[in-house]
């Protein structure tokens, strides 16, 4: 189905199952530990091997040697595969850094070997007697140093952007802000490891793994192993968590599908956590320089952003500007990114990669700036608010409801008491409030599903879409139930396999709006099928309580498939709708934050989220996906840095003790609304994402907040307290 | 982790001698630190001893009128011992500012105190350390060293003791019972306990080899306001930047021992003398002699923020 007109009233609108609160159609399976995740297929009939992979220890060099004969003679032991034995391997498209094969080392804890024995624990104790002979390089390590040495990246990221005159427009402005902010590297530190089984059955291989994008797993999978894609069967079922850190191939299955091939058996390999972090990718850190001009009134005149951050050669930025082109009004406006070589583990995405940094930075500046203009921080957000896109006014927004979750969230969460810095007190703690937009693009990728209807009534759908803990196997089931006239109970969902149609997969907050829309196909094939099957006019024809109906004739959906049954096929497409209007979702954050006088803690105490981000398919998954954001953020804002040792070039704490994610006590009330939203120009749903929106600048909102708690500015993520105490009332 | 064997051992004496006569051999508790440092192959033990079965996990008073701890005495049961409430508020504290409520479950008393650095170089088996690997260097000397010791450190290590339980030990003079692989016995003065790293900071305690914790006994109650302070960038389940142990007496004495600053529990008693002076005093007494890294300098302000805090609390 080409989408190319908007969207009219459709079977969804019904809004029967769909947009209803229905818990989580797999989570009987996952609260009950029968939900099987990639390392935990068992077939009883295989006897699977276990392989632990080897991480370079250094960041940057060549392997001279590897000794691995003490590890082929311990206990167990069945096979050692090392990255000299497999040789220079091709590279798959998504991945910067190379995953396994050849002598170079790119980045600490690449994968080298891999050692496979009869137990876990064999195949570790015998991976640590690999040894190897290093001939170290020096790297570079420091994006700060590295910044004068970065260059304009690809044009297909379109580095550089310019509107109007900004340099002379900001000159001249009489109210003008100039900051630089720096946001950390992070780690997704999803709660799975990357893990993979790989079983070979002669030339073809069948890998059980966790994956959020089945397709670019498959096609990476096969030209890394240099097989053909279609002898590679893959399963990703249930993910736990992905962050982004799933979207491309890991080392883990190029590992397991070596492993087993020298073994001669199926092997499980999943990550140890310690290796996550510069093993696998990571959010890259930024330095961003945010200029804004503005007239005493309050409205800007002069805009820019710009970037700085890092990856490995051949990789790409972290697109911290993007949201800045379009988020605000302005005549006067400029982007720009800059990219420096590092030898620092890759960087790539991380939940709303680009503006979840961007946001961090953008959104201290607007605060800045409404300060200095004596504004209320949400008025000068509305005052400056635009229904076009900023550089192409010929162009509006799809939907912009960003005033409306201003003021909502506003009205709702007590902004109006908000007082000046430093000015209230609850015994030892200093209370602030802060406020953020948040917004973050509507991407289109097309998605494919097949639906299958059976005697029984009872509808199937497959399709190799993932559900990486949002939903996917809820808001499916909800799609189809709502197409074809069924309760829930009689649709089941099928997801995460490569034999099924190619979808959207999960990433840039797409997933949920683009895969049920390619389940909408699907499902549209499915009923002109049933209709020409009954002799059915198909425009009058309405699916409602199980029965297909057309004029003063009705059948039971399971009698119309008969015994050979029925199946509609079908893929979304998109057209210019999203040239043509800018589809992007909004939303805004308050915090209220409290940070003790005498050590600068910073502890949240109440966070709400308004989101205007069309229809919400179901508002239970949906909070989820939010709340959980919004903790992330926290996490960013407060305590979330891989710290890099810019001597030997690596994360050092990589792992959950060194690097710190919110935990529950962190976590007080968290409250969310939805804006009565569709958009007809993002899809037959009428949908748009929420997964990523939740947490673009919910870290700025809480950098406001201690901002307003204690009058100490920190524009250097994370806000620890050794960045505050030093500006805290005298205590002694 | 390497291949070991493993024994429960039958009796205190038993336990002490097995581990003398074997210098790869170590006592096993709950294991929660242990195993995780076996796991990764920074501790190489080839033989366990394991020391749950040998009775000691009863809380007694002693004839003195103080509380004998049993070494194996878990974390969970001594914060909750009802005497430790009411008279050892502080260690109370400390223990359940500690972990979480799954580890306090598993870790015992004896291990708690015995419990390594959380230096992550220590953590990592590719980069140079002393005490992991004595002679190869110190990583985080010049390198990530936020949460390291800012006092009694030295060329050699700026590993700090992340236990919170010792720090209260430390402020109520608990004294340590062992038993030796001779069969001997001493008790050990909390203060001597733990050592400073020196040029040999894989030596940690003054514990011999095959020495067996049996006990930590606490001298009779000293009543005071008991306050435990520890400061973190989460709010639970992450080891203390600084920690303040206090107990304030109602005329402004009292004791002050300090965590996440040094490689022991970091207590001076000329610095309590200066307490009735103030804060800024008794810190500066403290921690006279501090030499912090350029990540770490905030823990000298941070002492004696957190101090001040802590006495204005005892006094309120
Ligand atoms: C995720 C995590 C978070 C933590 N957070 C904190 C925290 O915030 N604060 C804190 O204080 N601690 C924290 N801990 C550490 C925890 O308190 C210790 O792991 C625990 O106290 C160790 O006790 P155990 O009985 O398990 O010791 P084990 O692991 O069994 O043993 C530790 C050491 O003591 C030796 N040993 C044990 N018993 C004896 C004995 N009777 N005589 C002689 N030697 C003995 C062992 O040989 C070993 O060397 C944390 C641990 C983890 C894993
Ligand atoms: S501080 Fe101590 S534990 Fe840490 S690297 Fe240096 S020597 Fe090792």
């Amino acid at each position: 189905m080409q989408f190319d007109t908007p969207a009219t009233t459709n079977p969804i609108d019904r809004l029967k199952v769909v947009g209803q609160p229905i818990h989580r159609i797999d989570g009987q399976l996952k609260t009950t530990g029968r939900a099987m995740y990639a390392y935990e297929w068992n077939d009883p009939n295989v006897s699977y091997a276990y392989g632990y992979p080897v991480g370079a220890a250094i960041a940057k060099g060549r392997i001279k040697s590897m000794d691995v004969s003490d590890a082929k003679k311990a206990p167990g032991v069945l096979a050692v595969v090392t990255t000299l034995d497999v040789g220079e391997l091709k590279k798959g498209n998504f991945n910067t850094a190379k995953l396994f094969g050849g002598d170079e080392v790119q980045h600490y804890h690449q994968a080298i070997a891999v050692v496979v024995a009869e137990t876990f624990e064999q195949a570790r104790a015998a991976a640590a007697l690999v040894r190897v002979d290093y001939a170290e390089e020096k790297g570079v390590f420091d994006l700060g140093k590295a910044m004068d040495t970065a260059v304009k990246p690809e044009e297909s990221q379109e580095p550089d952007t310019a509107v109007g005159d900004f340099d002379v427009a900001f000159t001249s402005a009489p109210v003008t802000l100039d900051e630089t902010y720096t946001t950390p590297d992070q780690s997704h530190c999803m709660m799975e490891p990357h893990a993979s089984i790989a079983a070979w059955n002669g030339d073809e291989l069948t890998v059980w793994t966790s994956s959020q994008m089945i397709d670019w797993w498959r096609s990476d999978l096969a030209t890394t192993l240099g097989i053909d894609k279609e002898k590679l069967h893959l399963m990703s079922p249930f993910i736990g968590g992905g962050f982004g850190g799933k979207l491309f191939l890991r080392a883990d299955a190029v590992l397991a599908a070596f492993g087993a091939k020298e073994a001669g058996r199926p092997v499980k390999v999943a990550l140890p956590r310690p290796l996550m972090p510069n093993n696998t990718t990571h959010r890259p850190a930024t330095i961003q320089r945010v200029r804004i001009g503005a007239d005493r009134d309050g409205r800007i005149t002069a805009i820019a952003h710009q970037s700085w951050s890092g990856d490995l050669p051949g990789g790409g930025p972290e697109t911290a500007v993007n949201q800045t082109r379009l988020l605000y009004a302005g005549a006067n406006r400029m982007t720009a990114m800059r990219l420096a070589a590092l030898d620092l583990p890759e960087g790539n995405a991380m939940r709303a990669p680009g503006e979840a940094p961007g946001l961090m930075a953008l959104e201290i500046a607007i605060d800045e700036m409404a300060e200095k203009l004596g504004m209320d921080p949400v008025q000068f957000r509305i005052l400056n608010d635009t229904q076009v896109d900023p550089e192409n006014p010929e162009r509006p927004f799809s939907q912009r409801n960003l005033i409306g979750c201003l003021e909502v969230g506003a009205e709702r969460f007590g902004w109006n008491q908000r007082r000046g810095p430093g000015s209230r007190r609850d015994g030892n703690w200093l209370i602030g409030v802060g406020v953020a937009a948040a917004f973050r693009n509507n991407l289109l990728v097309p998605s494919g599903a097949r639906v299958r209807l059976d005697r029984e009534g009872i509808v199937t759908v497959e399709t190799d879409m993932t559900d990486i803990g949002t939903g996917s196997y809820t808001i499916i089931a909800q799609t189809a139930a709502e197409m074809l006239g069924l309760p829930i109970e009689k649709v089941a969902v099928q997801l995460g396999d490569s034999r099924f149609p190619v979808s959207a997969g999960s990433g840039g907050q797409f997933g949920g709006n683009c895969s049920t829309a390619g389940v909408y196909a699907a499902c549209v094939k499915l009923r002109e099928a049933v209709a020409q099957k009954l002799g059915f006019n198909s425009d009058d024809v309405v699916f409602e309580n199980g029965q297909v109906r057309s004029g003063n004739r009705a059948v039971l959906l399971a009698e119309a498939a008969g015994s050979d049954g029925l199946v509609g096929e079908d893929t979304i497409e998109w057209g210019d709708l999203s040239k043509t209007h800018q589809q992007s979702t909004f939303g805004a954050h308050f915090v209220e934050v409290g940070v003790d006088v005498a050590t600068g803690e910073s502890r949240i105490r109440r966070m709400l989220a308004v989101c205007a981000a069309g229809r919400i398919l179901n508002p239970i998954t949906a909070r989820s996906q939010v709340i959980g954001a919004m903790t992330m953020g926290v996490g960013g804002a407060l305590y979330e840095e891989l710290a890099v040792d810019t001597r030997s070039g690596f994360f050092v704490n990589h792992d959950l003790a060194g690097y710190e994610v919110p935990v529950h006590a962190d976590i007080p009330r968290q409250e969310v609304i939805f804006m009565e939203e569709t958009d007809p120009m993002s899809s037959p749903m009428k949908a748009k994402g929420v997964g990523e929106l939740g947490l673009c600048g919910v870290s700025a909102a809480i950098a406001n907040a201690i901002y307003n708690a204690t009058g100490i500015r920190v524009r250097r993520y994370p806000i620890t307290l050794d960045k505050l105490i030093g500006g805290l009332p005298d205590v002694a | 982790m390497r291949a070991f064997t493993y024994e429960r051992a039958s009796s205190v004496e038993a336990a002490a001698k097995a581990a003398a006569s074997n210098p790869e051999a170590k006592f096993i508790a709950g294991g929660t630190n242990l195993l995780d440092l076996m796991k990764l192959e920074i501790e190489t033990p080839t033989h366990l001893i394991d020391v749950n079965d040998l009775g000691l996990d009863k809380i007694e008073p002693t004839q003195e009128g103080g509380l004998r701890i049993g070494a194996l005495v878990r974390n969970t049961d001594l914060a909750a011992h009802k005497t430790v409430r009411r008279d050892y508020g502080l260690l109370s504290r400390a223990l359940l500012a500690g972990a979480s409520g799954q580890l306090r479950n598993k870790a015992s008393t004896a291990g708690n105190l015995l419990q390594r650095t959380r230096c992550p170089y220590f953590y990592d088996t590719n980069q140079p350390c002393n005490k992991r690997q004595p002679g190869s260097g110190c990583s985080a000397i010049g390198g990530f060293s936020r949460q390291h010791a800012v006092v009694g450190t030295s060329e050699a290590c700026i590993a700090t003791n992340p236990s919170d339980m010792a720090i209260a030990m430390r402020a109520l003079d608990a004294v340590v019972e062992t038993v030796k692989g001779d069969g001997s016995r001493r008790a050990i003065p909390i203060a001597d306990f733990h050592r400073l790293p020196g040029d040999t900071p894989y030596i940690e305690t003054v514990l011999e080899a095959g020495e067996i914790i049996t006990a930590v006994v606490l001298p009779p109650p000293i009543g005071g306001r008991q306050i435990y302070r520890k400061v973190r960038d989460r709010a639970s389940y992450a080891f203390a930047l600084v920690s303040v142990g206090a107990v304030i007496q109602p005329n402004g004495t009292g004791r002050i021992a300090v965590g996440g600053v040094a490689h022991k529990p970091w207590r001076v008693e000329a610095a309590e003398a200066e307490l009735p002076t103030g804060v800024r005093a008794a810190t500066g007494v403290l921690l006279a002699d501090a030499r912090p890294t350029e990540q770490n300098r905030f823990k000298v302000e941070l002492v004696e923020r957190t101090l001040a805090a802590v006495i204005s609390e005892a006094r309120g």
